[in-house]
């Protein structure tokens, strides 16, 4: 069996919620829109699920809830909602960080459609910078999108905060919380965030399905046109047996969360400060004190992504990396760039993110094989001898 | 997950020929870090026969860039350094069972070290002209100021002509966007317009007498200026002279340049050096010379590269 570090990417999706999407395949197959038995029991079981979904967000009604093909879906409903919404409104304010379902939405929008966007720093910790977010606030900007925490490196944004700022100059604030929904405790109801987009297959539901909530009261402009479904606010017949699945997923993650919070940040722990300790020239990326609980970014220096992880795939671990070579780009991950990261260690950077899954014997295979993985590979680099890196080099921050 | 080829997980699993080599007396360094990809190869080249003794390398890289370099100096340990030059990248990747399109540059690398090497061994300044602007192709890995002088230089419109002449969007077609937004834009700058696709492509003119060699492409823009005077030879010759001074600065641009060796009837042959010459891109650099001296002679001649000389 192989060790699955990659849950940041995707997620195994969880027996109880195969079992309870299967009826919806064969028994309870009905269009929850027919005015028939066929038909009721599908949408009662989809108004289960939305409820589900509203209980893990903490939200205060379940018609808030809007189901969706998933978080990139999501991003784009909410954006382009806003923008129609407020059209006197020509600005964006988004991070540098985001995940390209907002960024290079934002690029199109800034190159094809005229808008302005400002695209918020971050520290070398993945930090926003809050005063370049404050200076860009204006009654010009009709959205606010803001990641809840990072894929890469799990660093959390205080969005909370940033939600009542932008409320002050009356703009919209989402937040895409893909990676966040299900990891850390949420309490929408009592925030002043107006849209948050979510994924089912980061939290072990199936792929193809998210949803978007939308605060009761905000101006909302469909994308899809066409069908009354999700109350006219997402055209199309629902997908029944992944929206169940959702739900399912949902209900499991919340109670999962002290799990989350408790076992699944130590392993993490301990999987970091072991490679820490016993690997050279290699330092953690994005802020330790303030990130996800699953997400252990390391980036080793020297080195390349891609030759990391296919030596790690002969021993069946599956993590991934911010490596130019991963992705076909010739850039690292802009990210890594956003943070400062060096690009002798950028390359490098490695993302391990854990489950409720993953196990303590898991993980000490991964701290037992690593060190070996990272020497065979800097044997070859003619950035590193013997003695160690081959010049004088010191990280920005270690 | 790239669908790589079981010889090159081979020759990444266990690359051949790693690590330093003390008795290296040419070395050639190329890459950079911020491309993810650099290598350093050694070489020990025996200076009665010039054969290359022992090969090493050090390569800080993706799967397919190690198992490059590792490829590299098993196809060249034995030859002699002028047979070793003769080695292009597209054959590395060949003795690879293929890359994918976006890991050729794996191969160019390994092809462009080998070069630094050589050039380092024979006393000679290598000049690097990996060009790490905005790349727009990734398949063929030309970027978007490589595209905008093919435009400028031969008058192009459409994105088919784009392609023919910098195969750029010529592999998997997913620049095709990206490649109209660099068109639209010069052709603004000129105040003309983006011709939509055509339905089919353009017939292909009537190349007489040029079929030993078969061009890259079909040079759309490429027809006689009619009527055709006779000119003398001494004319010709001008005319020649003029057109190549005319295209000069692009070339040296790229850190390269042309000259005329000889006219022999319709064949006019040039020698291409600098970042020219060995450049995966010559043929198309010979194509461009061609279109210009046909538009200019109002002749149909063909451009050879002075090398094929001897085969003729």
């Amino acid at each position: 069996m192989g060790i699955y570090l990659d849950n940041n990417a995707t997620t195994r999706v969880d027996d109880a919620v195969v079992a309870e999407m299967l009826p919806l395949f064969t028994e309870h197959f009905g269009n929850p829109s027919s005015m028939h038995g066929y038909g009721a029991a599908v949408g009662g079981k989809i108004e289960w699920a939305r409820g589900e979904v509203q209980k893990l967000l903490g939200a205060a009604f379940d018609t808030e809830i809007v189901f969706t093909s998933g978080g990139t879906e999501s991003d784009n409903t909410a954006i382009l909602s806003a923008l129609k919404a407020y059209p006197k409104r020509r600005e964006i304010v988004t991070s540098v960080v985001e995940h390209p379902a907002v960024l290079s939405f934002c690029d199109y929008l800034e190159s094809k459609e005229g808008y302005k966007v400002h695209r918020i720093p971050v520290d070398g910790k993945g930090d926003l910078d809050m005063a370049a977010y404050e200076a860009a606030l204006s009654e010009n900007v009709a959205i606010v999108s803001i990641m809840w925490a990072n894929n890469e490196t799990g660093t959390i944004f205080p969005v909370e905060q940033l939600a009542v700022m932008a409320k002050k100059v009356g703009a919209l604030f989402h937040t895409d919380a893909v990676q966040a929904v299900g990891k850390i405790p949420m309490d929408l109801a009592n925030s002043e965030i107006d849209m948050l987009s979510l994924s089912g297959h980061k939290l072990h539901a199936p792929k193809g399905v998210g949803a978007l909530y939308l605060k009761r009261g905000i101006r909302f402009r469909p994308l899809f046109r066409g069908g009354h479904q999700e109350r006219g606010r997402r055209a199309g017949t629902e997908n029944a047996p992944a929206i169940v699945g959702l739900g399912k997923a949902c209900q499991l993650a919340r109670e999962a969360l002290p799990v989350e919070l408790g076992q699944v940040a130590a392993l993490r722990d301990r999987l970091e400060s072991a490679l820490i300790e016993a690997i050279p020239n290699c330092f953690v990326t994005g802020n330790p004190a303030n990130r996800l609980p699953n997400t252990a970014n390391i980036a080793f220096e020297f080195i390349e992504g891609e030759a990391i992880l296919l030596l790690m795939n002969e021993f069946g671990i599956a993590a991934s990396s911010g490596s130019a070579c991963t992705s076909g780009s010739l850039e690292p991950s802009h990210v890594m760039r956003a943070m400062g990261v060096p690009y002798t260690a950028a390359h490098g950077a490695t993302r391990f993110s854990l489950s409720r899954d993953t196990t303590q014997a898991e993980i000490d295979k991964v701290i037992e094989v690593m060190p070996g993985i990272i020497e065979r590979l800097r044997k070859l680099s003619p950035y590193w001898t013997n003695q160690g890196a081959s010049t004088a080099f010191q990280p920005v921050y270690s | 997950m790239w669908n790589y080829s079981d010889k090159l997980k081979e020759h990444f699993f266990n690359p051949k020929n790693s690590g330093v080599l003390e008795e290296a007396n040419a070395v050639g360094e190329v890459g950079s870090i911020s491309c993810g990809d650099a290598l350093r190869l050694m070489l020990k080249v025996e200076p009665e026969t010039q054969v290359i003794q022992d090969a090493r390398f050090q390569t800080f890289g993706c799967g397919s860039a190690i198992a490059s370099s590792s490829a590299l100096t098993e196809m060249i340990i034995g030859k002699t350094v002028d047979e070793a030059l003769l080695v292009t990248n597209k054959d590395i990747a060949d003795y690879l069972q293929g890359l994918p399109p976006e890991k050729m540059h794996c191969s160019v690398m390994g092809a462009e070290a080998l070069r630094a090497a050589i050039a380092n061994y024979r006393g000679e300044e290598w000049v690097d002209d990996h060009d790490e602007g905005q790349l727009i192709c990734k398949c063929f890995g030309i970027d978007a100021p490589m595209i905008e002088r093919a435009v400028e230089v031969n008058g192009l419109t459409t994105l088919e002509e784009v392609t023919n002449y910098t195969k750029a969007g010529g592999s998997c077609k997913t620049c095709h966007e990206a490649i109209e937004d660099v068109l639209e834009a010069v052709l603004a700058k000129q105040g003309k317009k983006l011709e939509p696709a055509a339905g089919a492509a353009a017939p292909a003119p009537a190349v007489i007498g040029l079929d030993q060699i078969a061009p890259l492409a079909a040079p759309v823009t490429a027809k006689p200026a009619a009527p055709a005077k006779k000119l003398s030879n001494v004319q010709r010759m001008q005319i020649v002279i003029a057109a190549l001074d005319e295209m000069r600065p692009y070339l040296k641009a790229d850190g390269g340049d042309v000259e005329l060796i000889d006219i022999d009837g319709k064949n006019i042959y040039v020698r291409l050096s600098g970042a020219c010459s060995g450049c995966q891109m010559a043929s198309v650099t010979i194509e461009g010379i061609q279109t210009k001296l046909v538009e200019k002679l109002g002749e149909l001649v063909r451009v050879i590269p002075h090398t094929m000389m001897a085969a003729e």
